[in-house]
């Protein structure tokens, strides 16, 4: 099949995971992510990131397709199920919510930097490597929280694309549950 | 003309499951699935030959190929 050029996004979403390691700041362009699919949800009515310009379901689609990394198993029933990834859609919403706060307590001076990367919300990996100063406190704390949820995402995505199918990620992806509602709601009655 | 009772294969998608991902759209070789609105995966019955890639692809395993009369 003809490949276009936005099958090769994935290069950006590996790309982002590096720049991680050595300068936390990058992760501010993570943004993209969340935006871009709303935008074309709002505006076009569509997945069409989804559909098309996903760098992470690339990425997956690789590394457990072509790669042969992913057993190829049937996702659980519970997994699909509406009331998971509504559930998951809500905590991942909350979990941010809680970083924008985390954010803002920095901004306001009533708690300091915290050069960490906090894993699947528990685990808090030292990170300070990745930041050598030169931004307000809060644009730093922004950029760790907001690189947290990007490699939080990108773990569980990567564990079920070995426990399953290589973009199992997609089932229950908060971005793509929510661009779905969006469509759902701009096509009510149509 | 007399009916030979051949029946064929078609693609058929549990549209309340679907999350509309398009992985299917990918692999399809005869372009004959498509997300509409965003909402869900469609087959163009007319184009589906019920290879199966879409079904094999498909993460939530929400497409399943059907024999249907000829």
């Amino acid at each position: 099949m003809k490949k276009h050029w936005y099958d090769y996004l994935w290069v950006l979403s590996l790309t982002y995971l590096i720049l991680g390691f050595f300068n936390i700041l990058f992760a501010w362009l993570g943004l993209l992510c969340f935006f871009i699919p709303l935008l074309i949800a709002i505006i076009g009515g569509n997945k069409g990131y989804c559909n098309r310009y996903c760098g992470r379901g690339q990425l997956f689609s690789l590394v457990g397709g072509r790669f042969g990394l992913s057993r190829r198993k049937d996702v659980p029933r519970w997994l699909k199920s509406k009331g998971f990834r509504y559930g998951f859609l809500i905590f991942f919403f909350l979990m941010f919510f809680q970083m924008l706060w985390t954010t803002y307590l920095v901004f306001s001076g009533a708690q300091d930097l915290r050069q960490v990367v906090t894993l699947v919300w528990t685990f808090r990996l030292p990170w300070q490597w990745a930041y050598s100063g030169g931004v307000t406190p809060w644009v730093a704390q922004f950029a760790f929280g907001f690189y947290s949820v990007m490699l939080t995402s990108t773990v569980l995505g990567f564990v079920t694309m070995l426990l399953f199918k290589p973009r199992s990620w997609c089932v229950y992806c908060p971005m793509g549950t929510m661009t779905q509602l969006i469509c759902k709601a701009r096509h009510r009655g149509s | 003309m007399e009916k030979t009772g051949r029946r064929l294969r078609r693609a058929f998608v549990t549209r309340e499951d679907c999350v509309a991902c398009g992985c299917c759209v990918k692999v399809c070789p005869l372009g004959a699935i498509a997300v509409v609105k965003g909402i869900a995966a469609q087959v163009d019955g007319e184009r589906c030959v019920g290879c199966g890639k879409c079904a094999r692809e498909c993460p939530g395993t929400v497409i399943e190929i059907r024999e249907v009369p000829a």
